[in-house]
C-alpha cells in the first residue's frame, strides 16, 4: 500500500508542472476526470497498466511515479537469479544491491531477459533441426543427390574408356540429380530464412509469448474494439503489431481479439465503467447485470483501463493459455504454475465460482508491505456439448489487489516452485532458491 | 574370398554409380532397394560382402544389421555401412551393433573400392 500512496501526488505534481488539464490527461488514458481526481488525491490505487499509460502521457518513466520502483526491481532481480540458477549471487543482499546500484541492477535484469530469449530461440532451433521431418528429409535429399553426383562425375572423369551408352546414361543421371540438388538446397535456404526470422529482437521462440508481449504492450485494453468492429480491423491490428512475428502468434492473437470484441459488445465500456465506478468490480454482480457468464465478466473486468487486475486462463490440461500480469502477483512466464491457485481447483469443480484471498509468501516478511489479492475463478465449458460427452473446460481467474485485512482468511500460494519461499508445502514440485531444500 | 557384393540402397543413381565401379573392379554386384525384404534377399543371394545404407525408406539400416548379426549364417558377414551423418554417436552405434566399416555420404569412389577390398581380404 505504501508503495503507491504517493504515486497519485506525483502524478498531480507532474501534470501541473506541464500545465496539462485534468480532463485532458484523463481522456488520454481512457478514464473519467473524476476518477483521475481521486487518483491524484490518493483515494484510489493505481498501478500496472494505468500507471504505465499515465506515465507515457506525462512523458516520464513509470518508476518515477511509483515509489515501488525499487521493490519491483528487487523482485525482478530475484527472478533473474532463479532463472540463471543462482550461480553464487548474494541473495540476502539483493535489496542492498538494488538500492545502491539501481542502474547495474536494471542492466542485470535486462541482460538476463535477453539471455532467456536467446536460450529459447536456440532450443527451438535445435528442436526443429532434430525433430522437423521436412528438414530431415530435405537434408537427406541434398546429401543423397550430392553423393550420386560426386560418384557419377568421378566415374566420367576417371574412366579412360567408357562406352557411349554408359557415358550418356551417367550424364543424364547427373543432370537429374543436379536439379534435385538445386531444389533441395533452395528448400534448406528456406528453412534458414524461417530460422532467422526467429532471431529478431524480442522473439522468445514461443507464439504464446509473442501474444503475451502484444497484449501487455497494449495494457490489455483495446479502445478501438469498443464498438462495432469489422474483422478487417482486427486483422489490421494484428498485422501492425511488432510483437506478433510468427503465424501461430498472429492466429492466436486474432482469436483473442475476436473474443475481446464479443466481450465488449456484451458488456459495453461506458456502462461497465459506470457500474464499476459505482459499486466496484464485483464479477457476480456484473455478470448478472449484463446477463453474461462469469468467465466473460472476469475477462471484461481485466480489460477495463480503470481497474488494476490480472487475469489467467488455462485449458483442461492446466496449461496456461492467457496471462495478464498485475503488479505484485507473480505469474510465471514459462513452464508451470502453482497448483494451489484457485484457477486449477476450479477445473475440478466446473461451473462453481470460487473466491479466495491470496498472498504470495516471501515477498516481504514485513507485514506492512504484504500484498493480498482477491481471486475469482471459474471453470466453464468452452465447446458446444456433444451427446453423452463432457464438453471441453476452460478455467479463468481474475486477480484483484485487495486491502489487507486480518479478519479474512488468506491462502498462501506461490508462482513457481523454484522461486517460492513457502515451507512445508504439499504441492511443492522442486526445491526453491528461497527456502532450504524441500 | 569371392567378390560377390549385395548393395542395399534405395537411391537409383547411387546404385548405378557404385555398381559400375565395383563391376569394373571385378565384383559381381546385386542390388536390393527394399529395406523390409532385405534380410530375405541376403539369405537368397548369399553375398560375400554387404554395403548397407542406414536410411532406407520405412526401415532402419541398424535394424537390418541387427537382424544379420542375429543369424548364425550372417553373424560374421562383412558389412560396410553408408550414412548421411558422421557424428560420433552414429559411428559408435554402428560399431556396437556390428558394422565392420562405416562411411559418410558423400564419399569418393576410391574410398569405396579400398573399403570393400579390405573387408574381403581382412
Amino acid at each position: 500500500m505504501a508503495q503507491t500512496r504517493l504515486a497519485g501526488s506525483r502524478i498531480r505534481e507532474r501534470r501541473l508542472l506541464q500545465q496539462i488539464r485534468q480532463s485532458d490527461l484523463a481522456e488520454r488514458v481512457g478514464i473519467s476526470p473524476s476518477y483521475l481526481n481521486l487518483i491524484e488525491h490518493n483515494r484510489r490505487r493505481i498501478g500496472g497498466k494505468l500507471l504505465i499509460n499515465i506515465a507515457a502521457a506525462l512523458n516520464v518513466e513509470p518508476s518515477l511515479l511509483a515509489e515501488g520502483a525499487e521493490a519491483a526491481l528487487i523482485e525482478r532481480l530475484r527472478q533473474s537469479a532463479a532463472e540463471a540458477g543462482e550461480q553464487g549471487a548474494e541473495l540476502e543482499q539483493v535489496e542492498d544491491f538494488a538500492g545502491r546500484f539501481p542502474g547495474w541492477a536494471r542492466l542485470m535484469v535486462t541482460q538476463r531477459r535477453r539471455i532467456g530469449v536467446l536460450e529459447r530461440a536456440v532450443a527451438t532451433l535445435n528442436d526443429r533441426l532434430t525433430h522437423d521431418p521436412h528438414l530431415a528429409a530435405t537434408l537427406h535429399e541434398v546429401l543423397d543427390t550430392a553423393t550420386a553426383i560426386r560418384s557419377t562425375a568421378s566415374i566420367l572423369a576417371d574412366t579412360r574408356e567408357i562406352e557411349p551408352e554408359w557415358r550418356d546414361r551417367f550424364h543424364r543421371n547427373i543432370n537429374e540429380d543436379a536439379q534435385r540438388l538445386a531444389d533441395g538446397a533452395r528448400a534448406l535456404a528456406g528453412f534458414l530464412d524461417a530460422a532467422n526470422a526467429g532471431e529478431r529482437e524480442g522473439d522468445t521462440g514461443s507464439p504464446q509469448d509473442e501474444v503475451d508481449a502484444f497484449w501487455t504492450a497494449r495494457g490489455g485494453h483495446f479502445a478501438e474494439l469498443e464498438g462495432t468492429v469489422k474483422n478487417s480491423k482486427l486483422a489490421k491490428i494484428v498485422a501492425a503489431a511488432p510483437d506478433l512475428v510468427s503465424a501461430s502468434a498472429q492466429a492466436q492473437a486474432l482469436i483473442a481479439l475476436k473474443r475481446y470484441r464479443r466481450d465488449a459488445v456484451a458488456m459495453p465500456l461506458s456502462e461497465m465503467t459506470k457500474a464499476v465506478d459505482k459499486s466496484g468490480a464485483d464479477p457476480l454482480v456484473l455478470a448478472a447485470r449484463f446477463e453474461v457468464d462469469l468467465g466473460t465478466a472476469l475477462r471484461r473486468i481485466a480489460s477495463l483501463p480503470q481497474v488494476e487486475a490480472g487475469l489467467v486462463i488455462c485449458d483442461g490440461s492446466g496449461t496456461i493459455t492467457f496471462r495478464q500480469p498485475v503488479d505484485g502477483f507473480v505469474l510465471p512466464r514459462y513452464g508451470s504454475a502453482c497448483p494451489l491457485w484457485p484457477l486449477f481447483r476450479a477445473l475440478s469443480r466446473p461451473m462453481v465460482p470460487l473466491y479466495e484471498i491470496l498472498h504470495q509468501p516471501g515477498r516481504a516478511d514485513d507485514h506492512a508491505q504484504r500484498r493480498d489479492f482477491a481471486a475469482f475463478a471459474v471453470a466453464q465449458p468452452r465447446s458446444a456439448p456433444g451427446l453423452n460427452r463432457e464438453p471441453l473446460f476452460e478455467a479463468t481467474m481474475l486477480i484483484l489487489p485487495h486491502p489487507d485485512s486480518d479478519e479474512e482468511e488468506v491462502s498462501a500460494v506461490g508462482a513457481n516452485c523454484r522461486i517460492c519461499a513457502a515451507q512445508d508445502c504439499p504441492a511443492r514440485r522442486e526445491p526453491s532458491i528461497m527456502a532450504d531444500g524441500f | 574370398m569371392g567378390k560377390h557384393v549385395l548393395l542395399i540402397e534405395d537411391e537409383p543413381n547411387i546404385i548405378e554409380a557404385i555398381s559400375f565401379i565395383l563391376s569394373r573392379d571385378g565384383w559381381k554386384v546385386d542390388t536390393h532397394s527394399n529395406g523390409q525384404t532385405a534380410l530375405e534377399a541376403v539369405r537368397l543371394k548369399r553375398p560375400d560382402l554387404i554395403i548397407l545404407d542406414v536410411m532406407l525408406p520405412g526401415m532402419s539400416g541398424y535394424d537390418i544389421l541387427r537382424g544379420l548379426r542375429g543369424e548364425a549364417a550372417t553373424a560374421e558377414l562383412p558389412v560396410l555401412m553408408l550414412t548421411a551423418r558422421g557424428q560420433t554417436k552414429d559411428r559408435e552405434m554402428a560399431e556396437q551393433i556390428g558394422a565392420n566399416r562405416f562411411m559418410t555420404k558423400p564419399f569418393s569412389n576410391a574410398e569405396v573400392l579400398e573399403a570393400v577390398r579390405a573387408l574381403v581380404d581382412g
